[in-house]
């Protein structure tokens, strides 16, 4: 084919958007959706003036599977591997949240013992994403791989914890209503106990690794400031709320689960600044690791699941519920109606890490381009969970 | 000083680096073709049927289609036998004529396992799966699902011995329950008989008490 130069130059001309019609001299620039630091699919569109970025809009959908509607047109079991799809990472608390929620609707008891296994395996999840969250970020910072690969060596230990437990890695689908699918041996306990009696040591390595580090601290302290004023609005949970001094742990303000009998802290940061959120992982962790040995103290022997649940033809009463649990990155809620019938009516979730990002444009604004990266980072988002 | 956090993490990194030549256990990888880590006995992948002795009459499947039903992404298809064979407890049963799984959709939740009431279907081990051919190969037919109970006892030991119990126990309650239900029968009939020979009884209430007592 015979094309001219003006018919490529045509092609080539960018679009005229929002942004550079009012600006004029702003860039606008798409960040994404298949760059590495974006954490999966997720596209920005900044418009920057120099390196300095003065709006953005985040842009997601890429990775959208219906999860809600799905969920409403399959039984209440069947949604249930359907929720270890949604925070990849997480699968464990995904399936606690929703079994809460259908405990709620239903008014399921739990036995004893799955409830302190529920607790076991969802601070081990905090340890595992916390863990790869703090390799994720400094990898975004130009840490290439080491500390990455650090954080996985100790990630890859729990992950093959629940891989003997419940059969797989990352889809665990362990959990049922009233209760957990299989029991945990006193072996699998035991291997349990002395993987997290010793990761206080991986806690210590890795702050003396990088945590210490200078460049880590000048890029990111001051860097994508959230007031706690602001945080409170906008609805944000998790880490990122604590890390702007504002105390509000749903582990504390439900106490669901057995997490009353449980001594712990909730660390709290001061500027809300990306170096306090980081902080407040590594932090996190060391009080999950005294949940842990407590819960491995206080667990017995007893049934872990109640024998009254159907698992075939399961319809809760008319009604509505919703369950919420401090997953990893913040409150994860599922919200149930029932009208009887073998499926829900509606089925909606509350993805914290689609909360927490909306107000990434507060963050950013200011900043330049390589603090972009490092500022979502910081979010931890999962985009199975964003897009849903 | 500035620049000491940096030199301690290079530290670090020298440590675990030398250490790695004295240390085994930081050596955390294995070379994965020639060498391989155990899998867990739990560890689940796709579904298998079992079947005992025989690979065509002795499966365990009787084409309920509970799991049919109930597979959450629809990965399952079944079509049921017109004509039946007995099953383990010599009962006669529907088989499945086609029994197919669609691996490229099913995401091994174990479900299907969950609520098969007969023991039939199980999760496989095997993960090395990758195929030349994107469609037929990933539909599995019911001849490269069914697997036999041994296959079952080397991938599940502990789990295979449950359901082996489980089945065994079962096939005596029935046995029982049958030789109970026949001896209370000719119990009956041999009372009926002494009875009709000494003093005759209205039809009727014979006849309901033998009923009864055959049910229970």
């Amino acid at each position: 084919m015979n094309m001219t130069t003006e018919t490529i130059e045509a092609m080539e001309r960018p679009p005229v958007t929002m942004a550079s019609r009012l600006e004029g001299e702003l860039l606008e620039v798409s960040m994404g959706p298949q760059h590495p630091s974006t954490h999966g699919v997720f596209r920005m569109n900044v418009a920057l003036e120099g390196e300095i970025v003065r709006k953005l809009k985040p842009v997601f959908g890429y990775l959208h599977r219906n999860h809600e509607q799905i969920g409403e047109h399959t039984s209440y079991l069947g949604s249930m591997p359907y929720t270890d799809r949604l925070d990849y990472f997480c699968s464990m608390s995904n399936n606690w949240a929703y079994a809460l929620s259908v405990e709620k609707l239903a008014g399921i008891e739990v036995p004893e013992r799955a409830e302190y296994l529920r607790v076991i395996l969802a601070e081990l999840t905090r340890l595992q994403n916390h863990a790869s969250l703090l390799g994720f970020l400094l990898s975004d910072m130009g840490a290439w791989g080491t500390p990455l690969m650090y954080a996985f060596r100790e990630r890859e230990k729990i992950l093959d914890l629940f891989e003997s437990l419940s059969g797989s890695r990352m889809m665990c689908d362990y959990m049922r209503f009233g209760g957990c699918r299989l029991d945990a041996s006193d072996e699998w306990l035991a291997r349990a106990k002395q993987i997290v009696d010793r990761f206080p040591e991986f806690l210590d390595e890795f702050e003396e690794l990088i945590l210490g580090n200078e460049i880590v601290i000048g890029r990111t302290q001051n860097v994508g400031k959230i007031s706690a004023e602001l945080a409170i609005n906008s609805g944000i949970t998790g880490p990122m709320v604590r890390a702007s001094g504002v105390n509000y742990d749903i582990r504390k303000v439900d106490g669901y689960g057995f997490y009353r009998r449980f001594k712990f802290r909730i660390p709290l940061g001061e500027h809300g600044d990306t170096y306090d959120r980081l902080m407040m992982r590594a932090l996190e962790m060391h009080e999950s690791v005294s949940i842990l040995q407590q819960a491995f103290a206080q667990i017995q022997p007893g049934p872990v699941l109640n024998p009254k649940v159907k698992v075939r033809a399961f319809r809760p009463p008319v009604g509505e519920a919703y369950g919420r649990i401090e997953a990893p990155k913040g409150e994860l809620g599922f919200y149930l109606i029932s009208d009887g019938s073998p499926n829900p009516y509606r089925y909606r979730v509350r993805p914290p890490s689609f909360i927490n990002l909306t107000i990434l444009e507060d963050m950013c604004l200011g900043h330049t381009v390589a603090d972009v990266m490092v500022i979502l980072g910081s979010v931890d988002i999962v985009m199975g969970e964003v897009d849903r | 000083m500035i620049g000491t956090g940096i030199l301690k993490g290079m530290a670090v990194t020298a440590r675990n680096f030398v250490g790695s030549y004295f240390d085994k256990e930081r050596l955390i990888t294995v070379q994965y073709p020639e060498e391989r880590t155990p899998l867990p006995e739990n560890y689940r992948n796709f579904p298998i049927l079992i079947y005992d002795n025989d690979p065509q009459a002795g499966l365990r499947c009787v084409a309920c289609k509970i799991c049919e039903k109930e597979c959450p992404p629809q990965c399952i298809y079944i079509v049921k036998s017109d004509d039946k064979k007995p099953d383990y407890m010599g009962k006669p049963q529907f088989y499945p004529k086609v029994f197919d799984i669609d691996i490229s959709v099913c995401m091994s939740c174990q479900i299907c396992v969950e609520v098969c009431p007969f023991e039939a279907i199980k999760m496989d081990k095997d993960f090395e799966l990758s195929k030349r051919e994107r469609f037929d190969s990933l539909l599995l037919r019911r001849e490269q699902l069914s697997k036999s109970n041994e296959y079952y006892h080397k991938i599940h030991p502990v789990e295979a011995a449950a359901v082996d119990k489980n089945l065994a126990d079962a096939a005596a309650a029935a046995e029982a329950k049958k030789k109970a239900a026949a001896e209370a029968a000719a119990k009956v009939a041999a009372a009926k008989a002494t009875a009709a020979k000494t003093t005759p009884v209205p039809p009727a209430a014979g006849s309901s008490a033998s009923t009864s007592e055959a049910s229970s």
